[in-house]
């Protein structure tokens, strides 16, 4: 089987500074790749490439069976088959979540209003927040309001999902509940790419890791990776990250 | 010029003339008393602060046109003889008291309270604190919104005309009486208020850029 | 030299009073709702992606701010007219109040739509909703929710600036304070019991407007906090 992305000699610039340089990977489909770094070394540059809200300079990325590059890209489709949860879950305030969860299924996949909701229940009860649909997300800690996130992109059925750093702006103690949601979809087979800075989940989770270093893919492989660097630059973020 | 004789556009000029000749009359008394209403707002005991604020509330919320007329035709019911220009300049300075006391109540609460109790260790008495410290900081935040302001009292000086004083409107009703032609007589009319508006308008908003950066 | 005021006088005009009002606050409440369409769309205008259109509406906005109603209201009325635009004095009245409105609405509309975040628009971008959707769903209620306290104080000075219609014979509560005031010569009492009927007005348009928002926007009503 092909895989589900495939990110072959990507650049990108932003103004005077190359941010990816000749960035090369790829994920197989029911996978979770880890990848890893400091801040600058370009992760979320490079999974905001993967579902198009940046736009690369030079290369090629494949993602759900389409071509980036190509002009007859449907960017619509590919926000269909690809789901982002952002560093700071970027709720809609103004609705509540099961209205947050469902927005998107009414007015793009067009469900109808008891297909709506059954759906809402389902994903809200698979990230433990079932009794918490008619709540705002100003009445949401920060972890509850993340685990909504995930269900909102969750509830557009997916085939791949993307994590933008989503712990980082959480307090210490919020951070299991999440983790243990994407433990759940990992087990469930969804495919997954985390930038994330949690380097004791990144371990447990991940099938393989990338660490990314100055905008190019320093070293990548298995969990094991980390307990064998072969870089300087890898031991050095290991032995501060940690 | 298009169609108007050269006499129907000076007499339509000498009315703009007075348009601002008004603004100014209005901006100076009603900003001489929406000064002391905003200090009274600031450091007045209670009930006097309650009477501004009710005063305030009650111009506000009075069309500017029920004031021109209760002054124009009320001031003769108490025996005093009006002309137009001091009914409209009167009626003016008190809706635009109103509005600067509150602008500048609100300025003067601007200024941090930090100032002021700085200035008190200094032995600063009031006098002294307001004139030298909280006034000028006040007038600083100020002047954006009272120049924004000013543009609103040149606009609002064309209900003068509803009171007979020949201001510019009151002019070009004349002028459209004579000529007929209320559209080029109104759309110029119009231009010349935006000739002396729109420059006030873009001032204010690029003093209130400055303020910012000032303030960052 | 008169220190006697008499309110019995005017007050026996209280139908032609109450007529007034309601001519008042059927202008009021036109203009805002066709206003604030108007304001909407020039404002969706402004901060969309054609340049042309963000230019026309922000020469609208200025030519309206920087002119006077009353100015504004003679071009409708008298102007058109004589170019074979004719309009009776309410139509007019309303459609210089709503042009003149739509332009205010507009701005404080646009700083409603300016002060959604960026990444509000990534995220619904992401869950695959068309630029319409984001638009209808994802900016315009947060943003006008955000801004209906600005919008209310500006509906309700419309509302006292609806007087200045009295000035082309629309018989809103202005110009039957004239004529009564000319029939009984007890100008001052007629005009403090027209100043304090616009006074009730203003209070009547601010619960109006509160009950619009409180059903428009159920997080508030709900939660009773701001956005």
């Amino acid at each position: 089987m092909s895989p589900i992305v495939e990110v072959d000699a990507v650049c990108k610039r932003f103004g005077a500074v190359n941010v990816l340089e000749g960035v090369s990977f790829q994920v197989r489909a029911g996978s979770v790749v880890a990848i890893i770094g400091r801040s600058g070394s370009g992760k979320s540059t490079a999974l905001r490439c993967i579902n198009g809200l940046e736009t690369i300079d030079s290369g090629r990325i494949r993602v759900c069976e389409q071509e980036l590059t190509s002009p007859r890209l449907d960017l619509n489709r590919l926000h269909r088959d690809v789901g982002i949860v952002f560093q700071s879950y970027n709720l809609f305030p103004h609705l509540t979540a099961e209205e947050n969860v469902m927005l998107a299924p009414r007015l793009v996949l067009k469900l109808a209003g008891g297909e709506q909701r059954d759906l809402a229940a389902r994903v809200l009860s698979q990230v433990g927040l079932a009794d918490k649909a008619k709540a705002y997300p100003s009445q949401l800690s920060g972890g509850q309001q993340q685990r909504v996130a995930i269900a909102r992109s969750l509830a557009m059925k997916p085939s791949l999902m993307l994590f933008d750093e989503i712990t980082s702006a959480l307090d210490p103690e919020l951070t299991g509940e999440v983790l243990k949601v994407i433990e759940g979809l990992a087990r469930d087979g969804m495919s997954m790419i985390l930038v994330t800075h949690e380097m004791a989940f990144a371990r447990k989770v991940a099938d393989h890791l990338i660490f990314m270093h100055r905008g190019k893919v320093w070293e990548e492989g298995p969990a094991a990776v980390l307990d064998a660097p072969q870089t300087d630059e890898l031991r050095q973020f290991l032995g501060n990250g940690l | 010029m298009i169609s108007l004789t050269p006499e129907q556009l000076l007499f339509l000029l000498r009315g703009f003339g007075w348009t601002i000749a008004l603004s100014l009359l209005a901006f100076a008394g009603g900003g001489a008393l929406g000064f002391v209403l905003a200090l009274a707002r600031v450091y007045a005991a209670r009930p006097v602060r309650t009477v501004v604020m009710l005063y305030i509330k009650l111009i506000q919320g009075t069309p500017l046109l029920i004031l021109l007329f209760l002054t124009y035709f009320g001031l003769p019911a108490l025996g005093l003889v009006v002309e137009p220009l001091p009914a409209a300049a009167l009626g003016l300075s008190v809706y635009v008291s109103a509005y600067l006391g509150e602008i500048w109540r609100g300025c003067l609460e601007a200024v941090p309270r930090t100032q002021e109790e700085a200035a008190a260790c200094l032995a600063l008495n009031w006098r002294q604190r307001l004139i030298h410290v909280i006034l000028p900081q006040a007038m600083k935040i100020a002047t954006p919104p009272t120049v924004g302001f000013m543009v609103q009292i040149v606009k609002n000086t064309s209900l003068a005309s509803a009171i007979g004083f020949v201001e510019m409107v009151r002019a070009g009703q004349m002028i459209n009486n004579a000529t007929f032609r209320p559209f080029i007589v109104f759309v110029l009319i119009a231009g010349l208020y935006f000739a002396l508006c729109y420059p006030l308008s873009v001032w204010s908003r690029r003093l209130e850029g400055k303020f910012d950066v000032a303030h960052r | 030299m008169r220190y006697d005021l008499d309110f019995a006088a005017p007050l026996t005009y209280w139908p032609g009073l109450m007529a007034g009002a309601a001519t008042t606050f059927g202008l009021s409440v036109s203009a805002t709702v066709l206003g604030f369409g108007l304001g909407v769309f020039c404002a969706i205008a402004r901060t969309g992606r054609s340049v042309a259109a963000a230019r026309a509406v922000g020469v609208y906005v200025e030519a309206i701010r920087n002119t006077p109603l009353l100015v504004q209201i003679f071009i409708v009325y008298f102007g058109l007219a004589s170019v074979g635009i004719k309009f009776g004095a309410f139509t007019a009245a309303i459609v210089a109040l709503v042009i003149n409105v739509g332009a205010y609405t507009a701005e404080i509309v646009r700083a409603g739509i300016e002060s959604v975040p960026r990444s509000q628009l990534e995220a619904a971008q992401c869950l695959a909703l068309s630029r319409w959707q984001v638009l209808r769903h994802v900016v315009l209620p947060p943003a006008i929710e955000r801004v209906w306290p600005a919008l209310t104080s500006q509906y309700v000075l419309l509302m006292l600036a609806s007087s200045i219609t009295s000035q082309i014979s629309t018989e809103e509560l202005t110009a039957v304070a004239n004529r009564i005031q000319s029939d009984t010569f007890r100008s001052v009492e007629t005009y403090l019991i027209v100043a304090a009927a616009y006074l009730a007005l203003s209070l009547v348009m601010r619960l109006l407007f509160w009950a619009v928002g409180s059903m428009a926007f159920p997080r508030r009503r709900r939660l009773g906090t701001p956005l």
